[in-house]
Formats: structure tokens, C-alpha cells, sequence
């Protein structure tokens, strides 16, 4: 769809600067992190210690919102499985399976069969999910 | 320690009672917590943001919630708008492309989403069924109209559907500004309960409103839900033979059915259109005269969690979905001529039963029938007239 892509472009332009401060948070934590090594190889425990304490917290603070937004955009864009028609040939049993177009219903005369110039019936219309990890669920 | 001394110091002015014995007992937990190396100006600092956090959520604790929940409100707003605004988009574009108006029908599209019906007052409950069903036939007509003035070219099955995709724009609308609406309460008032309640019930909505959207979707290119599994069971006993109308925009065949004779009904498809089948099952019975053996109901039910979908399950009872005024007219009537009602429905749930049709719901239309079979075998002798009705949206199915 091609009014999918600009309206989700609208969704990430109101995150951008939410991204800028997570990456800036980011950055401070990970020099942090560089120091507190530093800090340590010249034996000042104690600078090192806080050092790594401020830099684990915010990059643990900055990564997990950066997920959450991230989902969150995720979750804004509605999906749409491929659905597909299925035609068949009363007579001569011919499949054939293609995807949905306007217009379509179940029971619909189509073109005639490509075999023996029969009028197909159209015989299905359903999506196929594919089921994201079915936990096995012991109840 | 140095730093317990100087915090007995500073909260010396709060030394009384139990107070005091809070801060010994903090001061304690937070020397065996708190053991970093060094009892420098460090570790004062840290000890210090820690009861400033600790008295910070003692004070300010339900205020922060409060405003957590409010950016949670708020995240799903956003979406809800935004599904909204796709909902409205779809159904104005769908309008432009089969319609083909000479006018732009936004504005009058604006306008049919503001649209709202008042029920009857029940407070005399007694005849309400009949004021409810004048009430949703005077909005069935008046949709109609509108949908035949802003898409004039649309034939009857593409004005059926675009009446459908209009009213699934209609509830997303609803339910955003519902939302919108408890949520600036609760911002204006500050109020946790307001905030609480809807955030609550955020989880239904947003499940609501997602199947909504797909369901807006189907309808705007024809294709069958997962509600029409009973009508697709109804039109998979009667293809082949000849229908006839009947009211309200229902078909009947009369089909052979294992030595008996089945009077199969469902909705005129394949527009998107539930009829009226409490209507229906009552003419075929006054045609009959009553002498009915059985009526048989297929229709979808929401399954609960855990289930599996498409799974078929019998009972008795009218299967019918609604405002009710059709499962009362099918009460009245078999409740006049006794004559007993059997349901077969087939599991899923609110979000399958609104978009495209899942293959799993499609494959147990062949059990639906099977099950069918097994009843009238059952519950009627040879030579028997039954009813088969199967009920919900035919849209995508034809007869
Ligand atoms: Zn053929």
C-alpha cells in the first residue's frame, strides 16, 4: 500500500527525537562503561566501581526504551495476510489458487476451465495465519 | 559508621516516635546493603539519592503511576487515531474507486461517521423489541440512502459492502473519541480512577478496535469474515439448487437432505448483509403452516481463551447474534408451534470473527455439516421438513 509507507513515516517522525536522546543517553553510558576501564587500569577502584555503575544503568535505561518505541511502532502498522481464491473445475477437478481480487466470492462462475472449457466455480476464500510459536499449553 | 551520624544529624529535627526508629532501621538495612568500597564522599552521595528516592515514592509515588498510566493512555490514542484516520482513509478511497461521486464525499462521509442512533426507552419494557426494530430499520434505510448518494454507481452488492466498511469507520470514530475523551478528563482532573478505569480496559479496546480495522478492510474489498462461517455452511447445502427471496434480503432453497426435505436459509450474498432471519425462519413456518420437525442454527460464537478455533460445538437455543430482535422473533414464533431448536456454532474469536476468513474456520465448515447431519438424523424421522438457517454476515459468499 502507498499510503502505508507515508503515514508510518509520520508515526517515526514523531519518535525522532526521542531517538536522538535515547542515542545520546546511550553514548554517555557506553563512554562511562570506557572510563570506568580506564579508571581501573590506573588503580582507582573506587571512580572505576561508580563509573560502571552509571554506565550499566544507562545503557540498560536507553536500550529498553529504545525497544519499547520500537515495538510500539511495530504494533502500529496493521497487517494484512494474503488471502487467497481458489477455483476448481466441477468436471475435470482442475485447482487452481491465486490471490484474492476485488470482486471475488465464494460460489462465483469464473473464466471457463483452461482443460476442457467448462465455467470454474470459485470454491474458498480464507487467509492463512501462520501461528507464531504455539506454546504448548499443558491445561 | 561516619555517614549514619550525619544523617542522625540531619533528621535530628524529626527525632520522635516511630520516625526515628524508620531511619535507624533504614540507616541499618542500608549498611548491609550498601557495603561499596570506601566510605567516601561517594558512597554519602549515593546514600543520600536513595532516601531522596525513597521519600520521593513515599510523597510522589502515586503521582508518578499516574502519569505513567497517562503516557500509556496516551500510546494507545495515538494508535487508535491512527487506525482511525486508515479506517477513514480506506472507506473514502473504496467510495472514490466503486462510487465514482461527482462531488468529493469526504465531507459527507465526516459527517455519516458522526452519525449516532438513540435505543428506545425500555423503562416499560413491554413491546420494546418492536421500537428497537422500527429504530434499526429507519437507520438501515437511512444508510442506504446516504450510501447511494455519495457512491451512485455502485451496484447493490458494492453498496451493501460500503455500507458495512462505513459502519466499521463509524465504531473506530466511537471508540477513539471515547477514549480521547477519558483520557483529557483525566488529565484535567488528575484524578487516578478516571486514569485507572480506562487503562484497565485499554487491552479490550485496543483488541476491539484492531479487529474493527480489519474488519473494515474485508469489507471494503468483499471478502467473507469469519462471522459468515454459518452463512457459508447454509450456502454450501444449497448450491446447486434453485433459490428464491424471501424477507428481509434472505434467500431460501429447498434442498433433499438425508430422505428429508431442508429448507436451507441464509443472508442474499454476496454484499455484505445479515438480513433478517428471524423474519425468514418465521415465513417458511407460516408457509408450512408449523409443521416443522426441527430448526437448525449455524452460527459463529466467540470462543474463549484456550480453545481452539474452529472448533464446532452443539446445543439448543436460537443462535443468533445482535440487537436480539431477531432471536425474540424466532422465540416467538417456535414458541406458538413448539417446535424444538438446535444449534451448531463453530468457535472463534472477536478478532478472527471480523477479518478475512482463517483457513481453520473455513475447514471446519465441512465438520459444521457433518454435525448438521448427525442432528437431523437424530432428531427427525424420514420424510420431516427442517429448517437449516445459517446465520451472519454473507459478505464474500454466494449462493
Ligand atoms: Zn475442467
Amino acid at each position: 500500500m502507498g499510503q502505508k509507507s507515508a503515514s508510518s513515516s509520520a508515526a517515526t517522525k514523531v519518535s525522532s527525537f526521542v531517538l536522538l536522546i535515547i542515542f545520546v543517553t546511550l553514548a554517555v553510558a557506553l563512554a562511562a562503561l570506557v572510563l570506568a576501564v580506564q579508571a581501573y587500569s590506573i588503580g582507582n577502584d573506587v571512580v572505576a566501581v561508580y563509573l560502571l555503575f552509571i554506565g550499566f544503568i544507562g545503557v540498560a535505561l536507553s536500550t529498553y526504551v529504545l525497544f519499547q518505541t520500537r515495538q510500539r511502532m511495530m504494533r502500529l502498522r496493521i497487517e494484512t495476510p494474503p488471502i487467497t481464491t481458489t477455483i476448481e473445475c466441477k468436471k475435470c477437478g482442475f485447482k487452481n489458487v491465486r490471490e484474492f481480487q476485488r470482486g471475488d466470492y465464494i460460489f462465483k462462475e469464473v473464466e471457463p476451465c483452461q482443460k476442457c472449457n467448462e465455467k470454474m466455480l470459485i470454491t474458498a476464500i480464507y487467509r492463512e495465519v501462520r501461528e507464531k510459536g504455539k506454546t504448548s499449553f499443558p491445561y | 559508621m561516619e555517614y549514619a551520624k550525619i544523617y542522625n544529624q540531619a533528621f535530628a529535627s524529626f527525632s520522635e516516635g516511630e520516625f526515628v526508629n524508620l531511619v535507624a532501621m533504614l540507616t541499618a538495612l542500608q549498611n548491609q546493603l550498601f557495603q561499596l568500597p570506601g566510605g567516601d564522599i561517594f558512597s554519602q552521595i549515593l546514600t543520600l539519592v536513595i532516601y531522596a528516592f525513597i521519600f520521593i515514592s513515599i510523597f510522589y509515588g502515586q503521582r508518578i503511576q499516574l502519569y505513567i498510566m497517562l503516557r500509556e493512555v496516551e500510546g494507545s490514542l495515538y494508535k487508535l487515531k491512527y487506525i482511525r484516520d486508515e479506517g477513514r482513509r480506506i472507506a473514502i478511497e473504496t467510495i472514490k474507486e466503486i462510487g465514482k461521486p461527482q462531488t468529493d464525499p469526504t465531507v459527507r462521509v465526516d459527517r455519516f461517521l458522526e452519525y449516532f442512533t438513540i435505543s428506545p426507552q425500555s423503562l416499560d419494557p413491554a413491546g420494546v423489541v418492536w421500537k428497537l426494530e422500527h429504530i434499526l430499520d429507519v437507520r438501515d434505510t437511512r444508510f442506504k440512502d446516504e450510501v447511494k448518494l455519495i457512491a451512485p454507481a455502485a451496484d447493490e452488492t458494492q453498496a451493501n459492502n460500503l455500507e458495512n466498511t462505513l459502519e466499521a469507520a463509524m465504531a473506530l470514530n466511537y471508540i477513539y473519541k471515547v477514549i480521547r475523551h477519558y483520557y483529557l478528563l483525566g488529565k484535567k482532573t488528575l484524578s487516578l480512577y478516571i486514569i485507572m478505569q480506562i487503562q484497565m480496559i485499554l487491552p479490550m479496546v485496543m483488541r476491539e478496535a484492531e479487529a474493527y480495522a480489519s474488519a473494515l478492510k474485508a469489507f471494503a474489498y468483499g471478502q467473507p469474515i469469519g462471522d459468515g462461517v454459518g452463512a457459508l455452511v447454509a450456502a454450501k447445502l444449497m448450491h446447486g439448487y434453485p433459490v428464491r427471496k424471501i424477507p428481509k434480503d434472505c434467500v431460501v432453497a429447498t434442498v433433499p437432505f438425508e430422505g428429508r426435505t431442508a429448507y436451507v436459509i441464509k443472508a442474499e450474498g454476496p454484499g455484505g448483509n445479515v438480513g433478517k432471519p428471524g423474519d425468514a425462519i418465521k415465513t417458511i413456518i407460516e408457509e408450512n403452516e408449523g409443521k416443522i420437525a426441527n430448526i437448525i442454527m449455524i452460527d459463529a460464537a466467540l470462543k474463549l481463551e484456550g480453545e481452539e478455533i474452529g472448533e464446532v460445538a452443539e446445543g439448543v437455543g436460537a443462535a443468533i447474534g445482535g440487537p436480539g430482535v431477531d432471536q425474540f422473533k424466532i422465540e416467538e414464533t417456535i414458541l406458538k408451534y413448539r417446535i424444538p431448536i438446535n444449534a451448531v456454532i463453530v468457535k472463534e474469536d472477536i478478532g478472527d470473527a471480523v477479518s478475512p476468513m482463517r483457513k481453520e474456520v473455513f475447514d471446519s465448515v465441512d465438520k459444521a455439516v457433518e454435525r448438521i447431519k448427525q442432528v437431523v438424523l437424530e432428531r427427525t424421522k424420514e420424510g420431516d421438513k427442517v429448517i437449516i438457517a445459517g446465520i451472519g454476515n454473507t459478505i464474500g459468499i454466494g449462493q
